[in-house]
């Protein structure tokens, strides 16, 4: 049991020191809390992707009708309310913005985001969704506590509201500058939307711990007999 | 050493066990390696069916578009090119299409849903050349007595305005016609029956 | 029933008359002798030879839609990920495959050391199997940069430009070795030939002459002595016993056991907190933009410690050359074990408290100095990599000395 709890406790340290504990400017995350199995969340966090995320970011790894599948909407639905920038169901969610205009008009091109929650992790997006701040020094007119001097805009600002950042880094958004939801539901909102990165970084995510699950067990079955068969020639031998 | 029979019977039953399971198990792991075979998604994309807008074609003329990287013809016939059909009947090899590649609606004289449009694989059954279009009566290439039809430049096949083969020709079959339906009244997609026909 | 049977035995009565074939069986798994006393240690060689095959299997499966070329390879990847029926697991158990190929290689050399394997008569497998252990190497390295994120990019230049090191010749080596003046999608090609083709088949070539150089000799045992000096009257070794059935069915549950750790790595935690598969490499290749911290895949880092290590620049021998030349000994090192070990017995149980003591502080060298490679250096880290490069080439140094001076046990005529 000893060794258990101490194998337990190197393994859970080796990982964190690895994962995603802080970002890049030292400042703690905070914890995203997702969970890609609730479909409801990442059918929230689809819509808020196509409407606010896909007019500059691509995610030209995912196709529309995949996403429909796996998120158990009608295929119909999808290309009447999700597709704006595609054809056809079968295509993948590539963006009508030409990629020179968009190193002109923001300094940087928008990383495409079919795989953004591998590299930085969901805590880090979740982070930053909610670390937005007025600053009117920047072109943007917003900052990010998470990501300084960044030069994506706020555009879930008229979900949250007007935030600002207090002396010591927080993050609140003053009673007369709230947007259309409360801080809750926004926390919801950027929460359901991580969850959907998070889906689209990796869509067999929602299928391989179940399939693991059955793999592992025959296999602890298969290791059984293929004991006891060893056991029993195993007795020959002195 | 000695082994009793009780022991040789458990080792029989243990070693069968393993070898049975253990089997299943390599055929179950080998499932996702033949799938991989199968078209991926993007060839499922690439391959999707493809709509076409039909309300611009004129009487006698053909438009062509692209399927599965096939070209597929789509020809809006006469009156008179109609009628000639069934008289192209004794010249054909299989005119009724008994051994065409065809959904279940062009089993008849026109090969078409709607009679006035042919919907056809632009391909020779031959060697898959691409025909070419006569459509006017006593076409040099075709024969003096006839009322338009495809011919194929690499070995002379020629077929009649459903797509149907010559006899005598080398082509085998008559040309396929693809799956499609009609979405509306000017627009068709070409890839998809619609529900109800048989293929 | 016994119909299927007589012409199963036909046929292979056929093929036997004309190709060695029960002769190969006989002489290397149904008569072979092998010690009985293999323990826990002896498994991590038939465990090599499967994960040798996964990643072959599912190495051949992921060529069939990878694409060797920069502008497309990191998006064939995510197709094979996404578009490819089951493209994820294949991808995910060679992802897999790939660290536990090392874990299992370095247990495995680790029993060699234990047990002095590779002790006379049996020099030639070790060289073999330090030939192997190179050959991984390189294999993992190419490998790396196919999926040419950020990771597989940058690391590759770091290392090529290692060679660059080199006096007089380095820059020369590392244009050769790059085929352009920097990473570029004609590197990507040829390092995509060298991991598919080449060292494949230079892998399973000294597999097999490293497997018939073993049985050649006969296998070593946990207590060091030789079996072939007790035969029974028939002259098979007295501890000796048939390969099949007993080691085929002694490793079996051995192989499902590595399959269950595999499993649970594939479906679980493919990344492996990003020692697997690491963060960074989910971003697209950028020659414009080198990542903060560009460290090598888990299994590299002791030697990228040794590396690092070197900050002296020492009689007008830059560090850089030195950090090169000492990764290169610290490897080769290996090599010349056989001939180091000058103690009376091969195996640890019976080797004294000087033998134990010096492979310990190896050990934990060499785990520090893997650690270390993790993480960004700092002064102090370096420090302690300075300290345990220092404590890892003693251990070789020494040896003749220490093995000597050590004080064995009498060892047993037949094996415990």
């Amino acid at each position: 049991m000893m060794v258990k709890k101490v194998a337990t406790a190197i393994l859970s340290y080796i990982l964190s020191v690895s994962c995603y504990a802080a970002s890049e400017v030292g400042v703690p995350l905070l914890d995203a809390d997702v969970d890609v199995s609730n479909t409801v969340s990442l059918q929230r966090g689809a819509r808020l992707f196509v409407n606010y995320c896909v007019s500059c970011h691509s995610a030209e790894y995912m196709r529309y009708n995949r996403m429909a599948e796996d998120l158990g909407l009608d295929p119909e639905l999808v290309k009447d309310n999700l597709m704006f920038a595609a054809d056809k169901i079968g295509d993948t969610m590539t963006i009508a913005m030409r990629s020179d205009d968009s190193e002109q008009w923001f300094g940087v091109k928008p990383p495409d985001l079919s795989v953004i929650a591998r590299s930085k992790g969901v805590n880090y997006l979740y982070s930053f969704l909610n670390g937005f701040y007025l600053d009117s020094t920047r072109p943007t007119g917003v900052n990010n506590i998470y990501y300084p001097n960044t030069a994506m805009p706020h555009v879930l600002w008229d979900l949250q509201g007007f935030a600002q950042k207090t002396d010591d880094g927080q993050i609140f958004v003053p009673e007369d500058s709230h947007g259309d939801m409360t801080v809750i539901e926004y926390q919801q909102a950027t929460r359901d939307l991580v969850t959907f990165l998070d889906y689209l970084g990796e869509p067999a995510k929602l299928v391989r711990y179940k399939i693991g699950f059955w793999v592992i067990s025959f296999l602890l079955v298969l290791f059984v007999i293929t004991c006891l068969l060893r056991r029993e020639y195993w007795r020959d031998v002195h | 050493m000695t082994v009793d029979s009780t022991d040789i019977e458990r080792r029989q039953f243990l070693t069968g066990t393993a070898a049975v399971l253990g089997g299943l198990g390599a055929g179950v792991a080998a499932i996702p390696f033949v799938s991989t075979f199968q078209p991926s998604e993007r060839a499922k994309a690439i391959g999707a069916p493809v709509e076409a807008n039909i309300d611009q074609i004129e009487p006698g003329q053909r438009v062509t578009y692209k399927w599965r990287g096939k070209p597929v013809w789509i020809i809006r016939r006469t009156e008179e090119q109609l009628a000639a059909l069934e008289q192209m009947r004794d010249i054909l090899a299989d005119p009724d299409s008994v051994s065409s590649v065809q959904p279940e609606f062009a089993e008849n004289n026109w090969r078409s849903l709607n009679q006035e449009y042919l919907v056809l694989v632009g391909i020779c059954t031959h060697l898959g050349c691409s025909p070419s279009f006569r459509p006017l009566v006593g076409d040099v290439v075709m024969g003096a007595d006839s009322v338009g039809g495809f011919y194929c430049p690499c070995h002379g096949s020629k077929f009649d305005l459903s797509g149907r083969v010559y006899a005598g020709v080398p082509a085998p079959t008559n040309m396929d016609v693809p799956p499609y339906k009609f979405l509306n009244e000017s627009r068709i997609l070409i890839g998809e029956l619609a529900e109800g026909e048989g293929a | 029933m016994s119909k299927v049977v007589k012409n199963l035995t036909d046929l292979r009565d056929w093929v036997d008359a004309r190709f060695p074939l029960m002769q190969l069986w006989n002489e290397h798994v149904g008569q072979y002798y092998a010690p009985k006393n293999f323990n826990f240690w002896y498994y991590f060689g038939v465990l090599s030879l499967v994960v040798l095959v996964i990643q072959i299997v599912t190495g051949i499966w992921l060529v069939m839609n990878y694409k060797p070329d920069a502008e497309f390879a990191f998006a064939s990847v995510e197709y094979i990920m996404r578009d490819v029926d089951w493209g994820w697991l294949i991808r995910y158990m060679h992802s897999t495959g790939a660290s536990f190929f090392f874990i299992v290689i370095y247990l495995h050399m680790f029993r060699g050391i234990m047990y002095g394997s590779y002790r006379k008569p049996r020099e030639l497998i070790w060289v073999l199997g330090m030939c192997l252990y190179l050959a991984l190497m390189a294999e993992a390295f190419f490998g790396y940069l196919l999926p040419w994120g950020q990771m597989s990019y940058w690391g590759a230049q770091v290392i090529i430009s290692l060679f660059g090191a080199i006096p007089l010749v380095g820059e020369t080596l590392s244009l050769w070795i790059r085929g352009d003046y920097v990473v570029s999608d004609i590197t990507l090609n040829r390092f995509f030939a060298f991991h598919v083709i080449a060292l494949p088949f230079a892998i399973a070539g000294l597999v097999l002459l490293h497997i018939l150089a073993l049985h050649h000799v006969g296998s070593n045992n946990p207590d060091g002595i030789d079996i072939k000096a007790n035969k029974d009257p028939a002259g098979k070794p007295l501890d000796g016993i048939p390969f099949h059935p007993y080691y085929t069915i002694k490793d079996a549950p051995a192989i499902v056991g590595l399959l269950i750790l595999m499993s649970v790595v594939i479906f679980f935690a493919p990344e492996m907190g990003g020692y697997f598969l690491e963060h960074n490499n989910f971003v697209p290749a950028d020659p414009l933009k080198t990542p903060e911290h560009i460290a090598p895949v888990w299994y590299f880092t002791p030697f990228y410690s040794i590396l690092r290590a070197n900050t002296i620049n020492f009689f007008m021998v830059p560090a850089k050359l030195w950090g090169v030349i000492f990764m290169g000994l610290g490897t080769m090192a290996f090599f010349l074990l056989p001939w180091l070990d000058r103690g009376k017995v091969r195996s640890i149980r019976y080797r004294g408290w000087i033998y134990k003591t010096a492979l310990s502080i190896f050990v934990v060298s060499f785990l520090i100095l893997g650690y270390l490679g993790l993480l960004p250096p700092t002064p102090g880290r370096t420090a302690v990599a300075q300290v345990c490069t220092i404590l890892y080439f003693l251990f070789f140094l020494l040896m003749p000395f220490y093995t000597k001076w050590d004080k064995t046990k009498p060892v047993p005529e037949r094996v415990t």
